[in-house]
């Protein structure tokens, strides 16, 4: 199946809310990152809407921590376009600041500091500190803030820049996978946490592998493989260019479904049948299955998790290809 | 013998990996010494030119107390073994602590051991590869330097023990860095322990040597010297430095054994839950980040400066007047030998406190690569305030730096009987040399903005400045050469009289060096790149 880009079609155009009038906090098109002749992003495009919560995927190395650390103004693109809350995330990075907060996905803390100062000082220089919701952020999730930061496990670290990127004022907050060290009790809190961030109207870039957090937390959300974007919209939306697993017992043995459009992976055993079929040959192959009289019919949409790895399945596959094409096209990196 | 299991397989490791490192090191070391005798030779072509210098510095006890006890100087081998014994040895002692604690609980701290430990090697392997590739080390130092003496046609037996000298101060050196390893969770509290041993082993010596020698059994590099390479050679001191540092290796394989992997001897406490006042700003986190390093520093200049100061009046009551001497002391064109002998302690107090301010402008790059400049970064908190702030401590300390020099060495020379008036003319003395420690600043903070995978070469630069500084004249270096060291551009206070314009135009050079690192900081990226 071919993986078509959601909400642009033409590569390059910038993203555009479709919702007319919401404002757009992270807005990036066509940007392109360099390491030397890696090409770290690819001409990636992102819409995040002011007051969501934005899923970003891929698969390790695909540019999604490259497309944060350009956010913050830590890298300067090659190529492209990158605006958030209105600005240029390189040229006006302090003013940026004042409005954002970042948790990394390693954090690494100064040793001699204990988890409090750590909080403290980040409070402090974005002038925001308030006490009363970082002594409540550090119950809920329980950590020491007398504690050395040198003798917390990466959880604990992470938990330190969760509080103070939680208890500070900031209208968007860049999260760079930030549960990758947390317990499933903590997890839960986070859960907790970015919901009511969202309540309270902030915007929230969530990088993640946990594909169960995307699903529960986000609204929309974009897919990267490469240094570009091969997805974006809402979770519901994305189901629609994918497949839907049925599996069904029929009164009479399940014949003529192999002849439709749209089905796939067909098993038939007399009369149990399993397959899986493209949404919008859905209608046909219900049909068909009410003629052969249905005895029973279980039917689920497919999780982010089947999309995920269908979608990176299929495009692995044609990895080889690809990179041949690249290679031929591409312009050979000076030596 | 299961706890060694793949020590020769992570040795092999090690050297592949740090070959470039451990040529860097030996290289040079062996270089100066055959340069060293090649200026010897210059500077003193006959036996005449031999034997009155030995004569005059017999009286010397500036010379003595910055070299080593006066014994075979009528000889080239004496000279050269006078001339870069307690250098060389301090930059031997420099390799195997550097290296060591590097390979032990550098890896540790980096959490890089916990993967090598979860192969299948014996749990002390990484430990005795490391102690193997630094002992190699320090005995390919020693055998070279006694192959490159007697490649020199100097007498072999002195050959020998002086190259013996030099891998036994090696090993004795490595091995404190070992037992600090084992004591302390930090690396950088190895670095700085071992330089501070090396930092007390020199300043015993000079009290022993100009005493009647007793202290300086209590120095290693002092009991290296009691062998006499080149005046009637001894071979036993040597086993009392091997004697010890068996001990020190036991002592820390001791403590290996009981330790866990990554915990040092003492359970960290706990700390504040909040933070104080003055970490609420870049320059108070630099600041607070950098304490530990401002103390340590700050008492190892004490430590010299007040040994200097205490020399002082020595100087007075020794007489010498001969004028190779007086220029090999100061460079200079003559004049009190007091003075001389101040005014190259206070150039060595402020090398010493030259090590204190890179490695605080480094603190920028250091920050950046471990990532944490991202947090800050991500605050609103431009990269000027932040790479700023650690520049900051590093101007600022320099001066309080000079400070504790100027102000050590002047009281302690009052009080051992030089008179307070020494108190202000040292300290000026020692204040003239800020603009020359901000150059070194300046040029790091540049490396880091342009080169930032080149800073570590801010340390290259300070140890060829030290080479300059101690063995211009030796090395018989040319003139230009020697010019390009900010600090042959100091006034020689108190020997000369103060010239403000050359610290006028050093300061304006490490304002624009500075100026231009941080230029560059702000138009590249951030990373560990």
């Amino acid at each position: 199946m071919p993986n078509r880009p959601l909400l642009h079609d033409t590569p390059g155009i910038p993203a555009r809310c479709d919702d007319g009038g919401v404002p757009v906090a992270i807005a990036i098109a066509g940007l392109t990152k360099r390491f030397g002749s890696t090409r770290a992003l690819d001409g990636l495009d992102l819409t995040v809407l002011t007051g969501e919560v934005h899923g970003f995927l891929g698969p390790n190395g695909s540019g999604k921590t490259t497309t944060i650390r350009v956010l913050l103004g830590l890298l300067r693109a090659d190529a492209g376009r990158a605006e958030l809350l209105g600005m240029d995330p390189w040229r006006d990075a302090v003013e940026v600041h004042r409005r954002l907060a970042y948790v990394p996905g390693e954090v690494s803390l100064w040793p001699n500091l204990t988890g409090g100062e750590v909080i403290d000082l980040f409070g402090r220089l974005r002038h925001d500190l308030d006490r009363r919701r970082r002594d409540d952020l550090l119950q809920r999730f329980q950590l020491d803030p007398t504690k050395k930061t040198g003798a917390y496990s990466k959880g604990n670290r992470q938990k330190v820049a969760l509080v103070a990127a939680l208890a500070s004022d900031a209208e968007l907050l860049l999260l760079d996978e930030p549960t990758s060290g947390l317990d499933p009790l903590m997890e839960a809190v986070f859960q907790d946490c970015i919901r009511e961030a969202k309540a309270q109207g902030r915007t929230v870039l969530l990088s993640s592998h946990i594909l169960a957090e995307v699903e529960a937390l986000c609204d929309r959300l974009s897919i990267i493989r490469l240094g570009r974007t091969v997805e974006e919209g809402t979770l519901d939306e994305l189901r629609h260019l994918t497949r839907t697993s049925i599996m069904a017992e029929t009164e009479r043995p399940a014949q003529g479904l192999a002849g439709l459009d749209g089905i796939h992976d067909l098993e038939t055993d007399g009369t149990h049948v399993r397959f899986e079929v493209d949404t919008t040959d859905l209608d046909a192959a219900i049909r068909r299955l009410g003629e052969l009289g249905i005895r029973s019919l279980v039917s689920h949409p497919p999780t982010l998790e089947e999309l995920f790895l269908r979608h990176y399945g299929d495009e692995l596959a044609k990895e080889p290809e690809r990179v041949d094409r690249e290679r031929d096209t591409a312009p050979s990196p000076p030596r | 013998m299961t706890s060694l299991t793949g020590t020769v397989a992570l040795a092999r490791f090690i050297v592949r990996r740090d070959r470039i490192r451990i040529l860097l090191w030996i290289v040079p070391i062996v270089v100066l010494v055959a340069l060293t005798v090649v200026g010897i030779e210059g500077l003193f072509p006959d036996q005449a030119a031999l034997d009155q210098t030995a004569a005059a510095t017999q009286h010397n006890a500036a010379a003595i107390a910055f070299n080593g006890p006066a014994q075979g100087l009528d000889t080239v081998g004496g000279q050269v073994a006078f001339q870069f014994g307690a250098p060389g040895m301090v930059l031997v002692g420099l390799m195997s602590i550097f290296m060591l604690g590097r390979l032990t609980r550098g890896e540790e701290e980096a959490g890089r051991l916990e993967v090598v430990r979860s192969l299948p090697v014996g749990i002390h392997a990484n430990t005795l590869a490391a102690v193997l590739t630094v002992a190699a080390m320090d005995l390919v130092v020693g055998v070279s330097t006694a192959a490159v003496l007697v490649a020199q046609g100097l007498p072999p037996a002195g050959s020998v023990v002086f190259g013996v000298s030099f891998a036994l101060v090696g090993l004795f050196s490595g091995a404190v860095a070992l037992l600090v390893a084992q004591v302390t969770e930090s690396t950088r509290v190895v670095y700085g322990v071992g330089g501070a041993m090396l930092g007390l082993a020199f300043v015993l010596r000079a009290i022993g040597d100009i005493g009647d020698g007793t202290i300086s059994w209590l120095s290693p590099i002092g009991v290296a010297q009691k062998a006499r390479p080149f005046a009637d050679e001894r071979w036993w001191p040597f086993l009392l430095l091997v004697v010890v540092t068996v001990i020190l290796v036991a002592a820390a394989v001791t403590l290996a054994v009981r330790r866990d992997l990554g915990a040092g001897l003492f359970a960290p406490r706990p700390g504040p839950p909040l933070a104080a006042p003055s970490l609420g700003h870049p320059i108070g986190l630099a600041v607070r980040l950098q304490r530990g390093s401002i103390v340590g520093w700050g008492a190892a200049v004490l430590v010299f400066a007040t040994a200097y100061g205490w020399i002082g009046p020595t100087v007075d009551a020794f007489i010498g007047q001969n004028k190779a001497l007086a220029e090999l002391l100061a460079g200079g064109e003559g004049g009190n030998l007091t003075d001389l002998y101040f005014a190259t302690s206070i150039r060595v107090l402020a090398l010493i406190a030259t090590g204190f301010a890179i490695q605080s402008a480094l603190r920028v790059r250091g920050e950046e690569s471990s990532m944490r400049a991202d947090l800050v970064l991500a605050t609103p908190v431009s990269r000027w305030r932040f790479a700023w702030s650690h520049l900051a401590v590093a101007y600022a300390g320099s001066v309080v730096m000079l400070t504790i020099a100027g102000l050590g060495a002047g009281l302690t020379y009052g009080v051992a009987g030089g008179g307070m008036a020494g108190v202000p003319r040292l300290l000026g003395a020692a204040l003239v040399y800020a603009p020359a420690m901000w150059i070194m600043v300046g040029l790091a903070m540049a490396l880091d903005g342009f080169t930032p995978r080149l800073v570590g070469a801010s340390w290259v630069l300070l140890l060829a400045c030290v080479v300059v500084g101690f063995l211009g004249v030796v090395l018989g270096l040319p003139r230009w050469l020697q010019d390009l060291s900010p600090f042959q551009r100091v006034p020689e206070l108190p020997a000369a009289s103060l010239d403000l314009l050359p610290l006028g135009v050093m300061t304006a050079i490490a304002a624009g060096l500075t100026l231009a690192g941080l230029v560059g900081l702000r138009r590249r990226d951030i990373g560990r790149v």
